[in-house]
C-alpha cells in the first residue's frame, strides 16, 4: 500500500463515514428524546434515494401511497378523537394537514411531469414526500406506546423497519436504483482525482451539522428538545408536549435520513434494503457515542467509515465481520468505565 | 344433532367435490424467491407462471406460486406444504441454490419429482437416489465459465482479477472459474470480496488495480454488479471487463450505464433472441417465450431468469402426456411416470437450449445453451 492509494481510502471512507455520522446523530437525538431506538432509520435513506429516482425516471414514486394511507389513518384517529371529545373546531386543522397537504402534493406530482424539472425542486419534492413520514410514523406506531418499556418500543421499531423493507420491495421493486451526480466537477489532488460529488457529500454533512448545534442552541424548539432529553417528567412540568418533542424529532430523523439518502444516491446504487446496513453502521457509531453524545457518535461513526475503507482493501471477504466486531471491544470499555443505572 | 349430521353431509360432499377435481387436475407446486435478496431473480419467474397454458394434452394443470423470500427454512417449508397438503404432482423450485439443494431431501422423501431454476451444478451432480427426482433448467455455472475463461484466451489475456459477492453465488463462481481459468493457464493475480449492499467497492478496486490485470470478472447478480465496475472505470482501469450471466436484466443496463460499454457475458441464447440467426432452432422457441413475456410486462422487460421458469413448464409439457398414459395425477405412481418421462427428454427446444436428458444428466443442455453477449450502445449484443 502506498500513499496514494491510502489517501484514496481514506477519502472514500471519510466520504462514507459522514453518511454514518449524519444518520448516528439522527438516532441519538431520536433514542435521547423518545428512548426509541429507531431502527428503521436506515429506511428513509433507501426512500429518499428511491423516491427522487422515481420522480427522474418519470414515474410516481410508490412513498406518495403511503403518504396518503397514514395521513388519512391520523386524520380518522384523530379526528374520531376530536368528535368524542365534541372539539369540533379542531377538525378542520386535522383535515387540512393530514389529508389536504399529502393529497395537494399528491395532485402537483400527477399534474406535473417532474422529470423535467430542475435537479433542486426535485430534490425538494422527493423530500417533502420523506420527511412527513417520520412523524407520521411517531404518531400512528409509537406514541400510543410512548410510556412503555425500551425493549417495548424496540420491538415496536423492529415491526416498522419490516413493515418499510416490505413496503419499499412493493413500491420500487427489487432492483436498485442511481440518481446522475449533482456536480461533473472533478478536482485534481495531486495525481489522483477528487469527485465533486464526495466533497458535495462531505461539505453537505458539516452543513448539517453545524445547523443542527444551532438549531439545538439557539432555538425555541431545539431547547425543548434537549430539555425532553434530559428530563422528560421536568421538560412535561415546564409545559413542554411530550408528543410535541417526538414529532419533532422523528421529523428530523427522517429529514436526516432522506436528505442523506439523497447525496449518496449518485456514488452508490440504492436497493429497498440498503438502507439497513447503512443505518446499522451508523447505529454502530451511534453505539460509541452511548446513545447519548454526539460528538462521539459523529466521530465514530468516521472511524466506522475509515475502518470499512481500509478493511475493504486489506480483507474484503471479511469487511462487515471487521466493522461490527469493532461494536464488542467499545461496549466493554464503555461497561467497565460507566456506571450502570437501572432504568426506572 | 341435525345440525352437526348435515354439516358433517356437507362436508363430505364438499370432500367429494374436491377430491374428483383434484384427481382430475395435475397439480404443480411453486416455491420461488419473489422477495428478499433473490427478488430480482424470482419476480420474472412469478410473472412468468402467470403466462403459463392452463391444461397440458387436455388436463387441466393448476400451478401453485408461493413466495420463500429467499429464505432456505421457508422454501422446505413450502415444499413439504405443497406435497402434504396439496398433493402436487411436480414441485418447481427454487430461485436460489442453497434453496433448491435443501429441498432435494423433501421432494425425495415423498417421491415427487422437482425441477430446480437455481444454477448450482451441485443440485443434481453427483447423481444418487435422492438426486433421481430432481432436475434443472438453468445452465451450470461451468458452462458459463468455459465460455467466458475461453473467451479471454481466445483475447490474448494472461491474467485476471476476480471480484464477486461474498456468499454462495461469489463463491461458486470462483470456485468454478479458478479451476479452468489454472487449466488454461491464465493467472489469476486477485480475489476480491463484496457485499450486495455495500455502498463503496475502493478498496477492493485499489487492490485489483495493483495488480495490473489483463480483465477482470464480476462474480455478482443483477444491480449489485454494476458498483464495482462503474469504481473501476471511475479510477481509470483500461483492460476487459466480464460479468457473469446473473447480470442479465435490463435494470442492469439501466444503472451501470455508460460504464458498462464493452462489457463481456456469457448468457442464455434468450437474451438475444432476435439476433440470433434464423438456422438456430432455438430462436423461435426463445421468442416465444420473449414476446408473450412482453406483451404482458412491457417491452424489454423481459429477462433470463423468468426463461429458466418457461423452460421448466416446457420439460412439463412434453413429459406429462407420456405420464398419463400410465397413471392418473395424483398418485405416486403418476410421480414416478413423471420422473421416468422427465429423464427421457430428448430433443426438446427451449428458450434457453435444447434439453437431452439422461439417467446421468439432469439438465441436459449442451454448448447451445450459450451464448457470448457484448454490451453494446445500452443493450446486449450477441458475439459471433
Amino acid at each position: 500500500m502506498d500513499l496514494q492509494i491510502a489517501l484514496l481510502l481514506g477519502q472514500d471512507g471519510v466520504t462514507n463515514g459522514a453518511i454514518y455520522a449524519l444518520l448516528a446523530l439522527a438516532l441519538v437525538l431520536v433514542f435521547a428524546v423518545t428512548r426509541v431506538i429507531f431502527i428503521p432509520q436506515g429506511e428513509f435513506v433507501a426512500l429518499g434515494a428511491l423516491s427522487l429516482a422515481s420522480l427522474q425516471a418519470d414515474r410516481l414514486p410508490g412513498t406518495v401511497w403511503l403518504l396518503l394511507a397514514m395521513g388519512a389513518l391520523i386524520a380518522l384517529i384523530d379526528g374520531s378523537t376530536a368528535l368524542r371529545e365534541r372539539r369540533y373546531r379542531r377538525l378542520p386543522l386535522i383535515l387540512l394537514v393530514n389529508c389536504g397537504a399529502p393529497l395537494l402534493l399528491a395532485a402537483t406530482l400527477l399534474a406535473v411531469s417532474s422529470a423535467g424539472l430542475p435537479l433542486p425542486v426535485q430534490v425538494l419534492l422527493a423530500l417533502m414526500l420523506v420527511v412527513p413520514l417520520g412523524p407520521m410514523l411517531y404518531r400512528l406506531a409509537y406514541q400510543p406506546v410512548a410510556e412503555a418499556s425500551v425493549l417495548v418500543l424496540l420491538i415496536v421499531s423492529v415491526a416498522v423497519h419490516v413493515t418499510l423493507i416490505g413496503l419499499g420491495l412493493f413500491f420500487f421493486g427489487a432492483e436498485g436504483s442511481r440518481t446522475p451526480a449533482f456536480t461533473d466537477v472533478s478536482f485534481e489532488v495531486g495525481d489522483t482525482t477528487l469527485q465533486g460529488q464526495t466533497v458535495l457529500v462531505l461539505v453537505a454533512s458539516v452543513l448539517l451539522i453545524v445547523g443542527l448545534y444551532f438549531f439545538f442552541e439557539r432555538t425555541l424548539y431545539g431547547k425543548a428538545l434537549r430539555a425532553t432529553a434530559m428530563n422528560r417528567t421536568g421538560a412535561r412540568l415546564m409545559g413542554i408536549s411530550a408528543n410535541l418533542a417526538g414529532m419533532l424529532s422523528f421529523t428530523l430523523a427522517a429529514a436526516i435520513g432522506a436528505f442523506s439518502g439523497i447525496l449518496i444516491s449518485p456514488i452508490t446504487t440504492i436497493y429497498y434494503d440498503s438502507g439497513f446496513l447503512i443505518g446499522l453502521k451508523g447505529f454502530v457509531g451511534a453505539i460509541i457515542g452511548g446513545l447519548a453524545s454526539y460528538p462521539v457518535a459523529a466521530a465514530g461513526a468516521v472511524l466506522v467509515g475509515l475502518l470499512e475503507s481500509y478493511s475493504s482493501f486489506w480483507a474484503s471477504a471479511f469487511k462487515e465481520v471487521i466493522v461490527f466486531t469493532l461494536i464488542i471491544p467499545v461496549l466493554l470499555w464503555r461497561s467497565l468505565k460507566t456506571q450502570h443505572v437501572e432504568e426506572g | 344433532m341435525r345440525v352437526k349430521l348435515s354439516i358433517a353431509m356437507l362436508l363430505a360432499v364438499l370432500g367429494a367435490a374436491l377430491g374428483t377435481s383434484a384427481q382430475a387436475d395435475i397439480n404443480v407446486g411453486v416455491t420461488l424467491s419473489a422477495t428478499g435478496p433473490a427478488a430480482s431473480l424470482g419476480i420474472p419467474e412469478k410473472n412468468t407462471f402467470a403466462l403459463l397454458p392452463v391444461t397440458i394434452a387436455g388436463q387441466k394443470v393448476n400451478y401453485l406460486v408461493l413466495d420463500d423470500a429467499s429464505d432456505t427454512t421457508t422454501a422446505v417449508k413450502n415444499t413439504r406444504k405443497l406435497i402434504a397438503e396439496h398433493k402436487v404432482d411436480l414441485v418447481i423450485g427454487s430461485t436460489t441454490s442453497p434453496n433448491s439443494l435443501a429441498m432435494i431431501d423433501v421432494v425425495a422423501e415423498a417421491e415427487t419429482p422437482m425441477i430446480a431454476m437455481a444454477a448450482s451444478a451441485r443440485i443434481i451432480e453427483p447423481m444418487d437416489a435422492k438426486r433421481a427426482w430432481v432436475f434443472k433448467t438453468p445452465q451450470n455455472d461451468a458452462q458459463m465459465a468455459t465460455a467466458i475463461v475461453q473467451h479471454m484466451s481466445n483475447n490474448n489475456v494472461k491474467t485476471v482479477a476476480y471480484i464477486g459477492f461474498a456468499d454462495a453465488y461469489g463463491e461458486g463462481w470462483w470456485n468454478e472459474f479458478s479451476k479452468i481459468a489454472e487449466l488454461r493457464k491464465i493467472q489469476v493475480v486477485a480475489n476480491e470480496r463484496f457485499n450486495r449492499a455495500d455502498t463503496s467497492v475502493t478498496g477492493q478496486v485499489l487492490k485489483i488495480l495493483a495488480a495490473r490485470p489483463d480483465a477482470v470478472l464480476v462474480g455478482g447478480a443483477g444491480t449489485p454488479a454494476a458498483l464495482p465496475q462503474k469504481s473501476l472505470k471511475e479510477k481509470g482501469y483500461k483492460g476487459l471487463l466480464y460479468q457473469t450471466h446473473g447480470v442479465a436484466n435490463a435494470d442492469f443496463l439501466r444503472v451501470c450505464g455508460k460504464d458498462c460499454e464493452g462489457t463481456y457475458l456469457p448468457a442464455g441464447p434468450v437474451l438475444v433472441a432476435a439476433q440470433l440467426p434464423e438456422s438456430n432452432p432455438i430462436k423461435k422457441a426463445a421468442l416465444e417465450y420473449v414476446n408473450k413475456y412482453e406483451a404482458v410486462n412491457g417491452r424489454s422487460s423481459v429477462s433470463t431468469f423468468g426463461a429458466h421458469a418457461w423452460d421448466a413448464s416446457k420439460l412439463l409439457a412434453s413429459a406429462a402426456p407420456e405420464a398419463l398414459k400410465k397413471a392418473q395425477p395424483g398418485t405416486p405412481e403418476f410421480r414416478r411416470a413423471l420422473r421416468d418421462a422427465l429423464e427421457k427428454t430428448t430433443n426438446l427446444t427451449v428458450a434457453h437450449g435444447v434439453f437431452n436428458m439422461s439417467p446421468q444428466d439432469h439438465l441436459g443442455f449442451d454448448q447451445r445453451a450459450r451464448v457470448m453477449v457484448k454490451i453494446e450502445g445500452g443493450t446486449w449484443k450477441l458475439v459471433q
